[in-house]
């Protein structure tokens, strides 16, 4: 993808200068110290960092689970920063996709009905079985997580997290708490994702082998942007190695 | 203090609320537990100083009139080791401000001043002087009903002669401890006393002199009630006693006994119900904890604390928080004990009724809360000993949830993804659901433990007091009155109706078992006193045979059928053999009924009537009363209404405070299993709930799968808990069912309607206050952990 197709794209995320410090007991912890970032339609964004950079920090405010505390966010024409608890919790609802390093899927739900968890609340949801299907474990849709592997379980996440055909997947170390074999089927089901339906797709990862698979790769480190790197040319997922 | 107990202090610390709701279950049963206890022993110590400072005598009978030289020969029976004659007769009395008569009994106090049984205790004034004329030591419950102090004066009907009566002293008897007029169901403080005169001034007003018509005798240790009375019965047959009886038929004694009883009962029911409940709440606390800390638990282990250390460790936190419960109980049951030991002072009369700690309930109740507490929490305890430290360094392998038996007949595809979540949870852990079913069906049950007693008391007055006994008035009379005495009373202005009664002393034997009965002779199809079934309806007496009551035919083992030998005890004592032909349920008393012409036929007697019912125009009822006061041969008028009216007072009103102690006590349960088991629940599942909210269900959507749970319980537990607390009313009543009393099993649906919306609140609170901590959850956290 070419730096000037990037431009003329709808900017989906605009954070400006968004700062977040936390308050630990006595100590005061600056998460992000002044971020201005646009995440663009369709875009595969990989946020690279160590840990305690703020990837983490930025994530969640840009999905709606925490406040920066200065700065403004707009998703589309909508000011998260100005937004009740309960707007962010409709705008969560109807646009975002998460999918979490532990999957978090419910253990007492098959993984069918933790996809369909979500299509029961979604405005437009795909059939549960289609989400499934995109992540190939249409067969494996009336298993309970406890009996799924790790990776499986990743993958019905995404599923869950695609179900409602978000406009943002917002994936947090995705493949963290895989091996390297998993971690690549992941990718490739996030990948897949972004390709057929176009999901803008930020993934945050410590991992920079990760980094060659993405449209954009931004670093952070210390709460700040470090670095924009745009890829000229995307490595498929299955060529990643770690 | 070593780091191990600062760390339970600080766990304590973090879990504050639920400590507290188990602390009160604990509390309230332990409470009710030292309430009985300590009640229990304050009465039984006010019993037995009394009937011992006092000489309360073993053995009682009457007499129709026996001559002083018979005592000799009744002081030689082996085992009497005291015997005293009284005179002891029943009077109208006119009390200025009572429109209605009251009766007094009349008992003489010997010359000497002081009896040598049954001794009254002088609680102001004086006793009498035997050489003045006309004065009166009085029971203080009657006193006090009408505010009498020494010097007052009251005229009484004396032999047909109007007196009037100094009160020279107020007074208690370890014989009329609580006072009942004979045949009455319920004590009436106003309208009947007992009034100590002296033997000389009752001998002249009854033409006594040298004869007594009562005695009583006390009994060497060990002695053998039975065959003291018999040799009492055979000496005193000709001088026509009734028989004699032991304290078990005193009714004062039986009331004391029956109060004892109810205090046992309570003693053990309701720490059964609180001290399971805590059992199964700090289970699920203790599991709880131990599964958070299984990380913890493998450091500690790691780091070189025992097993038993540990195991200590956690055995420690349930036990803090359990006698910490129990020492609550034991301060607030030893308060109510003596809130409960004043009101008995209202109604039942010591000279020291003295609140007395039971030293031994209390060391009972740290044994029983300890044993509860460890058995209850002794398998999540084990598994924190038994824990290698190595496997628990690993997080605790994910639950393992599979479609379950009740899904394959119930298809929960019917419910939102978000309620088979809520389906499957209560599947899972079926014992913990259960458990916490329940308990909150037990809080029900409490409550309609606790309230239908209410509901039986109506039922009771009006089944006996309104369908049963329609009259107003019954009158006894001195001797056995002729047809004309009973044609002037039911001519008398005002009366309505009027029914004859015919009520003779008798034995009743069935094989070995006997009882001393007045068999009363009902006119042929009685509208104003009818013998009902227990449907209400109404039974007419048979020609023939004699009707027992169920208590009556329960006590002396017969049934429908069988024949009983019927020992008359007056006149000229014949002995019949009688079918026993009905069987009638009355909530009262031990009665048998014959009709009245049998009577009469049995005692070879013209249709004489030794009392009657009077049904009375209400605008007429004084004028009754003045005229019935004036016959020298009425003994005694009892008016229903107003010992009904007397006896609620004084009932209705305990009952009243005791149902207001379990509709608290029955919260704190609700409370605690409620609030408990969302905690838990809040605490297992606040990652799925934390989960839900992040992907965008909204707080009320996560609230709802969070309290869905305890929803369904509280569904669940509401008709389960009906069904509990009739049983347990069906237990208690027929441990409590005595000669006195028996409780009928009425349980009004608006006690089961108060009991369930009392629960439904208690579970809304509680609901309330947990999901409030779902704003509180850590979105970002749940992300980063594993759990």
């Amino acid at each position: 993808m070419s730096q000037s197709a990037t431009q003329t794209r709808e900017a989906v995320f605009r954070a400006t200068e968004i700062t977040k410090t936390y308050v630990m007991g006595e100590v005061k912890v600056h998460a992000l110290r002044g971020v201005s970032v646009e995440l663009y339609e369709k875009e595969f964004i990989v946020l690279l960092g160590a840990s305690g950079s703020g990837k983490s920090t930025l994530l969640n405010i840009l999905g709606g689970l925490d406040v920066p505390t200065s700065g403004s966010v707009y998703y589309e024409n909508t000011e998260l920063t100005a937004s009740s608890p309960s707007d962010l919790t409709m705008y969560r609802r109807e646009h975002v996709g998460f999918v979490f390093q532990f999957y978090n899927l419910i253990p007492s739900l098959t993984a069918k009905e933790n996809v369909e968890l979500i299509t029961e609340i979604a405005a437009d949801p795909m059939d549960p079985m289609d989400a499934l299907a995109l992540v190939k474990l249409e067969d494996r849709a009336d298993h309970f997580p406890a009996q799924l592997s790790g990776g499986e379980q990743q993958r019905v996440a995404i599923a869950r997290a695609i179900a409602k055909r978000p406009e943002v997947l917002l994936c947090d170390e995705p493949t963290g708490a895989l091996d390297v074999k998993t971690g690549i089927v992941v990718l490739e089901a996030i990948a897949h994702i972004n390709r057929e339906l176009g999901t803008t797709t930020a993934v945050i990862t410590h991992n920079a082998a990760i980094a060659g698979m993405a449209d954009r790769v931004i670093s952070l480190s210390d709460g700040q942007i470090s670095g924009i790197k745009t890829n000229e040319t995307k490595i498929d997922a299955s060529q990643l190695a770690w | 203090m070593n780091k191990l107990d600062r760390k339970l202090l600080r766990d304590l610390g973090q879990m504050k609320g639920q400590v507290i709701a188990i602390a009160l279950v604990i509390a309230a049963g332990i409470a009710v537990f030292t309430m009985s206890m300590c009640a229990y022993a304050s009465l039984k110590h006010g019993q037995t100083t009394f009937y011992r400072d006092f000489r309360f005598a073993d053995v009682f009978s009457d007499a129709r009139r026996c001559p002083d030289a018979v005592l000799e020969r009744l002081q030689s029976i082996e085992g009497v080791t005291t015997v005293e004659s009284r005179l002891m007769f029943n009077v109208l009395l006119d009390v200025p401000g009572l429109k209605e008569p009251a009766t007094a009994k009349l008992i003489s106090i010997p010359d000497s001043g002081e009896s040598r049984l049954n001794q009254v205790y002088i609680s102001r004034g004086r006793m009498v002087e035997p050489n003045r004329r006309g004065e009166v030591v009085v029971s203080e419950m009657f006193a006090e009903a009408h505010e009498f102090v020494p010097g007052d004066t009251v005229t009484a009907v004396i032999n047909g002669k109007s007196q009037r009566l100094t009160i020279v002293g107020i007074a208690l008897s370890p014989e009329f401890v609580i006072q009942i007029q004979g045949g009455s169901m319920l004590p009436d403080k106003k309208r009947f006393g007992i009034f100590w005169m002296s033997r000389r001034d009752l001998e002249a007003a009854f033409d006594m002199s040298g004869a007594f018509n009562n005695v009583t005798a006390k009994l060497a240790y060990g002695a053998n009630s039975k065959h003291v009375i018999d040799a009492m019965d055979h000496l005193l047959e000709p001088y026509g006693s009734i028989g004699a009886y032991d304290r078990s038929e005193n009714v004062s004694h039986q009331f004391v006994n029956d109060e004892l009883l109810q205090l046992k009962t309570m003693a053990t029911i309701a720490p059964s119900i609180f001290l399971s409940v805590a059992a199964f709440l700090l289970n699920i606390v203790i599991t709880r904890i131990i599964t958070k800390q299984r990380e913890q638990i493998a450091a500690l282990k790691a780091f070189g604390y025992s097993n038993l250390e540990v195991g200590l460790h956690y055995l420690n936190l349930v036990l803090i928080i359990a006698i910490g419960g129990m020492v609550l109980g034991t301060g607030f049951g030893i308060w109510m004990a003596a809130e409960l030991t004043e009101m008995y002072q209202g109604f039942y009369k010591f000279p020291l009724l003295k609140m007395q700690i039971h030293r031994s309930a209390i060391l009972i109740a740290l044994l029983l809360t300890t044993t509860i507490t460890v058995i209850g929490t002794w398998l999540a305890v084990r598994k924190a000993i038994r824990l290698p430290p190595a496997e628990a360094m690993r997080p605790e392998p994910p639950p393992d949830y599979r479609p379950t038996v009740i899904e394959r007949f119930f298809p929960t595809q019917l419910l939102p993804a978000a309620l088979r979540i809520v389906v499957r949870n209560v599947q899972r852990k079926p014992f913990k659901s259960a458990a916490s079913v329940v308990g909150i069906a037990m809080s029900i049950a409490v409550l309609v433990l606790g309230a239908f007693s209410l509901d039986a008391l109506d039922y009771l007055i009006e089944f006996q007091f309104r369908k049963a006994q329609r009259q107003d008035l019954t009158v006894g009379f001195v001797e056995p009155a002729t047809a004309s005495v009973i044609h002037e009373i039911s001519d008398l202005d005002g009366v309505l109706e009027s029914e004859t009664t015919r009520s003779v002393a008798t034995r009743i034997r069935f094989g070995h078992r006997s009882r001393r009965i007045g068999i009363l002779g009902l006119e042929p199809s009685p509208q104003l006193f009818r013998l009902l079934s227990e449907s209400g309806q109404s039974i007419n007496i048979p020609g023939h045979g004699v009707t027992l009551n169920s208590k009556l035919a329960e006590i002396l083992g017969c049934e429908l059928g069988d024949f009983v030998m019927v020992e008359v005890l007056q006149d000229e004592r014949p002995v019949v053999q009688l079918e026993v032909t009905a069987i009638v349920d009355e909530y009262g008393g031990i009665n048998a009924y014959m009709a009245k012409h049998q009577v009469h036929e049995m005692l070879k007697e013209s249709a004489v009537a030794s009392g009657a019912f009077l049904k009375v125009d209400p605008n007429k009822l004084d004028d009754v009363y003045r005229e019935l006061e004036m016959r020298p041969g009425v003994a005694n008028v009892s008016t229903k209404e107003a010992s009904i009216k007397s006896f609620k007072d004084t009932v209705a009103e305990n009952m009243l405070t005791m149902r207001a102690f379990n509709i608290m006590f029955a919260i704190v349960i609700a409370i605690g299993v409620v609030y408990n088991s969302a905690r838990i629940s809040l605490s297992e599942q606040s990652r799925d709930l934390a989960t839900m909210r992040v992907i965008g269900f909204t707080r009320r959507e996560v609230s709802a799968v969070l309290l869905g749970e305890i929803g369904l319980f509280t569904m669940l537990a509401i008709p389960l808990g009906c069904f509990i607390g009739w049983s347990l009313a069906w237990i208690l009543i027929t441990g409590l069912a005595t000669e006195n009393y028996r409780i009928p099993l009425i349980i009004d649906t608006s006690t089961y309607a108060f009991a369930v919306a009392v629960v439904m609140g208690a579970t809304l609170a509680s609901g309330f206050i947990v999901q409030r901590r779902i704003s509180n959850l850590d979105l970002i956290g749940v992300l980063k952990t594993r759990d």
